[in-house]
C-alpha cells in the first residue's frame, strides 16, 4: 500500500491500487472455484449445477438470503473474537469449545431465567453467563501462556476437545430436558427469543454481531488499549521494554476473545436454535479462522468474508440435499480459497519487491 | 468392580493402549523432526487423515495391509509436499496454511468417503499378528505387547533410529541447526530450505503411516474425521519430549492407556458416559502442560520462514 502511495509516475496510483486489490482478491477466488470444480467433476457432479444451487439458495432466494444473514450472527461474534486474539499475536484456536460452552450455558439458563425475570433481563443475564463461562474456560491457556510461556496453540486446541466433550456431558447428564426422549436441553419458547427484524426471519442477533465486530475494529485501530495489544502482537519483548504489563494484557486478550466466542454460542441459541441437542457441534470457529486471515484481521473486510462464508454454508447445505454432495465440501472450498489467496499475496509481495529493486 | 482387575480386562487395556499409542507415536516422531528443523507443522492432522483415507483405500482394493501402509505414507507425503512448497519454499505463514490444509483434507476425505463407502461401510479383516516366541507366553503382558502387527515393532524400533539420527549423523546436526540457527547452517554451505523440506516430507510420511495404521489396524475401517485430533496430540508429544524420541514413546504409551481406558471400561461394564471418558486423554495433556509446560523447550527459529539475507 505504502509503496504505491509514493509511486506517482504513471496514472492515478489510488485507482490502480484498488484495481490491483480487486484482481488480487477475485482472481484467487476464481482459481479456487475452478480447482474445487475439478474435484466435483471427479466425483461425478456438475460443478456449474452445484455453484448454481449454492448461489440460488444462499444469495438469490428471499428465504435463503434471510437464512444467510441469520447465520452471520454467530460467525461475526467469532470473527470479532479472533481478530482481537490474532492482532495481539495469540493463536486462540479453541473457539469451538468456547462457543459450545457458551451455547450450553445460554440454553441451560435461558429457559429457567425467563420464568422468573422479565424477558429482556433474562436474555441479558443468559448472555452474561455464557460470556463468563467461556472466559473462565480460556483462563488455563491464558495463565499458561502469560506466566509459563506455554504455546497457546496447543493448549487452546486441547481445551476445545475437552470443551466439546464437556458440553456433551452437560447436555446429556446435567441440563437434560426431562419432558422429551431426545437428549437435549430445555427449549427457550419462540416468543422469548431475540426478536426478528421487521417482517423477515432474520434474527436481530445480526445487528449485535455487526455491532460487536465494528466495536472490536474501532478499539483495535483507534484506542490506546488496541494499540497496546498490537504492540504485544508485533513484538512481545519490545512490549515489555515499553513498560506494558504483557501477562495481564495476555489474560485480557484471551478473556475478550473467548467471551466473544461464548457470546457467539449464546446468540445462536437465544436467537435461533432455542436449545442445544446432544452431539451438536457446527465447528464454526475453525471455519472462521481462515476467514479472519483472508480479511487480514480487518473488521470491516471480515464482515464481507463472513457474508461469503455464510452464503457458502447455507447454499452448500441446500446443494448437499439436492445433489447428494456432503456439506463437508464447503470446508474444501474454503481451504482452497485460503491457500490461493495466500499464494496471491505472496506473488503480489514479490512483484512489488522486484519493482522496487 | 470385580471386573476391573481381571486378567482379561488388563490384557485388553494394555493391548488397546499399544494399538492406540502407535499412531500417536508415529505422528509425534514426525512432528518432532519438523519442529527440530524449525517448521511448526499444524497440517499434521491433515496429513494423518489423508494417510488414513489413502491407506484404507490401498489396503481395501489390493487386499494387502502393507500396500495400504505404503499408500498411506505416500498420501501423507503428498500433503507434506504441498506444505513444504507453500511454507518452506515460499515462506507463507505455517499456522494459516497448516489449518487450511487440515480443514481442506478433512472435508475432502469426508467427501470421497461419502461417494465411495457411505452405502456399504466396508471393513478390513482383522490384521494378522506377529507372535514373538517365548515372550508372547508371559501372562497379561505377553498377548498385549508381543502379539502385535509387525509394523508396531518397526514403529518402536524407529524411536531408536531417530535417536541415532539426531545424535550421531550429519543430517541430525543439520536438522537441529535448521531449527535453531538457520543462518549458520546456510553459512556452512548447507541448503536450509532443502533440510527443512526433508524434515517436512518425513513428517508427512510418518503421519500418513500413523493414519493408515489407525484406520487399517486400529479400526479396520475408514470413517470421516477418524483421526479426531490424533495429529494435534502428536504436536503436544513432540513439544513435551524436548527433542528426545524416547520421550515421545513414553508419552504416546501414556496417552494410549488413556484412550484405551475408554473401550476397556465399556468392556468391563463400568457405566460412565463415553463423553466423560473421551475427555481423559485431553485432560491428561492439560495436566502435563500445567506441570511440565515451563520445561517444554522449542527451537529458536520455530515457525519463522528462512529467507537468505533477511534480518
Amino acid at each position: 500500500m505504502s509503496a504505491t502511495a509514493l509511486d506517482t509516475s504513471n496514472g492515478t496510483p489510488a485507482r490502480r491500487d484498488i484495481q490491483r486489490r480487486i484482481i488480487m482478491t477475485l482472481g484467487p477466488i476464481l482459481a479456487a472455484l475452478i480447482i474445487a470444480g475439478c474435484i466435483l467433476l471427479a466425483v461425478g457432479v456438475n460443478p456449474l449445477t452445484y455453484y448454481g444451487f449454492v448461489l440460488e439458495r444462499g444469495l438469490l432466494s428471499p428465504l435463503g438470503v434471510q437464512q444467510t444473514l441469520t447465520r452471520m450472527a454467530p460467525l461475526l461474534f467469532l470473527a470479532a473474537g479472533l481478530i482481537v486474539a490474532f492482532r495481539a499475536g495469540m493463536w486462540n484456536l479453541g473457539g469451538d469449545g468456547q462457543f459450545l460452552l457458551g451455547a450450553v450455558t445460554a440454553a441451560a439458563s435461558g429457559p429457567l431465567l425467563v420464568q422468573v425475570l422479565p424477558a429482556w433481563l433474562a436474555l441479558f443475564c443468559a448472555f452474561l453467563l455464557a460470556t463468563a463461562i467461556a472466559m473462565l474456560w480460556s483462563l488455563v491457556p491464558a495463565l499458561l501462556r502469560a506466566y509459563q510461556g506455554v504455546n497457546e496453540i496447543i493448549t487452546t486446541l486441547m481445551m476445545t476437545f475437552l470443551g466439546t466433550s464437556l458440553a456433551n456431558v452437560l447436555v446429556k447428564l446435567v441440563f437434560l430436558d426431562p419432558s422429551t426422549t431426545v437428549p437435549q436441553t430445555r427449549t427457550l419458547p419462540v416468543e422469548d427469543r431475540l426478536p426478528r427484524l421487521f417482517d423477515t426471519t432474520i434474527t436481530s442477533g445480526l445487528l449485535l454481531g455487526l455491532a460487536a465486530i465494528l466495536i472490536v475494529h474501532f478499539v483495535m485501530t483507534r484506542t490506546a488499549f488496541g494499540l497496546k495489544l498490537q504492540i504485544v502482537g508485533a513484538n512481545p519483548r519490545a512490549a515489555v521494554h515499553a513498560g506494558l504489563g504483557v501477562p495481564k494484557l495476555t489474560i485480557a486478550v484471551f478473556a475478550i476473545s473467548a467471551g466473544l466466542a461464548g457470546l457467539a454460542g449464546a446468540v445462536d441459541i437465544i436467537g435461533v436454535q432455542g436449545n442445544v441437542r446432544a452431539d451438536w457441534n457446527p465447528a464454526y470457529a475453525m471455519a472462521v479462522i481462515p476467514v479472519v486471515f483472508l480479511a487480514r484481521m480487518n473488521g470491516i473486510a471480515a464482515i464481507g468474508f463472513v457474508f461469503m462464508l455464510s452464503v457458502l454454508s447455507i447454499g452448500g447445505e441446500s446443494a448437499a440435499r439436492r445433489l447428494g454432495v456432503p456439506h463437508h465440501f464447503t470446508l474444501v472450498l474454503v481451504s482452497i480459497v485460503l491457500i490461493m489467496l495466500a499464494l496471491a499475496e505472496y506473488i503480489d509481495h514479490r512483484y512489488n519487491q522486484s519493482r522496487k529493486a | 468392580m470385580t471386573g476391573l482387575f481381571s486378567e482379561v480386562f488388563l490384557g485388553a487395556l494394555l493391548f488397546g493402549a499399544v494399538t492406540a499409542a502407535i499412531p500417536l507415536l508415529l505422528a509425534g516422531l514426525g512432528e518432532q523432526m519438523s519442529e527440530k528443523a524449525g517448521v511448526l507443522n499444524i497440517g499434521i492432522e491433515g496429513m494423518m487423515i489423508f494417510g488414513a483415507y489413502l491407506g484404507f483405500v490401498g489396503a481395501f482394493y489390493s487386499g494387502s495391509l502393507w500396500l495400504g501402509f505404503l499408500t498411506g505414507a505416500l498420501g501423507g507425503m503428498v500433503v507434506a509436499l504441498l506444505m513444504a512448497l507453500l511454507c518452506v519454499r515460499l515462506g507463507l505463514n505455517q499456522i494459516v496454511i497448516g489449518i487450511g490444509l487440515t480443514l481442506g483434507l478433512e472435508g475432502l476425505t469426508a467427501l470421497l468417503h461419502h461417494f465411495q463407502f457411505s452405502r456399504s461401510y466396508p471393513r478390513l479383516p482383522a490384521a494378522d499378528r506377529t507372535v514373538i516366541p517365548f515372550l508372547a507366553d508371559i501372562p497379561i503382558l505377553g498377548p498385549a505387547l508381543f502379539r502385535q502387527h509387525l509394523i508396531v515393532y518397526m514403529a518402536i524400533a524407529l524411536v531408536f533410529v531417530m535417536g541415532y539420527i539426531y545424535r550421531r549423523t550429519q543430517l541430525g546436526l543439520n536438522l537441529q541447526a535448521a531449527g535453531d540457527k538457520p543462518a549458520a547452517l546456510d553459512v556452512a554451505g548447507i541448503d536450509v530450505v532443502r533440510t527443512r523440506t526433508i524434515a517436512v516430507l518425513t513428517t508427512g510420511a510418518l503421519a500418513g503411516l500413523g493414519g493408515a495404521y489407525l484406520a487399517n489396524v486400529g479400526a479396520g475401517i475408514f470413517i470421516p474425521f477418524i483421526t479426531n485430533g490424533a495429529g494435534f496430540l502428536g504436536i503436544v508429544l513432540a513439544m513435551l519430549a524436548r527433542g528426545r524420541p524416547v520421550w515421545v514413546l513414553f508419552g504416546a504409551l501414556l496417552f494410549g492407556v488413556c484412550l484405551s481406558l475408554t473401550t476397556a471400561m465399556q468392556v468391563a461394564g463400568i457405566n460412565i458416559p463415553t463423553d466423560v471418558i473421551q475427555m481423559l486423554p485431553f485432560l491428561a495433556v492439560m495436566i502435563m502442560l500445567v506441570l511440565f509446560g515451563r520445561r517444554a523447550s522449542l527451537p529458536a527459529a520455530l515457525g519463522i520462514p528462512y529467507e537468505r539475507g533477511a534480518r
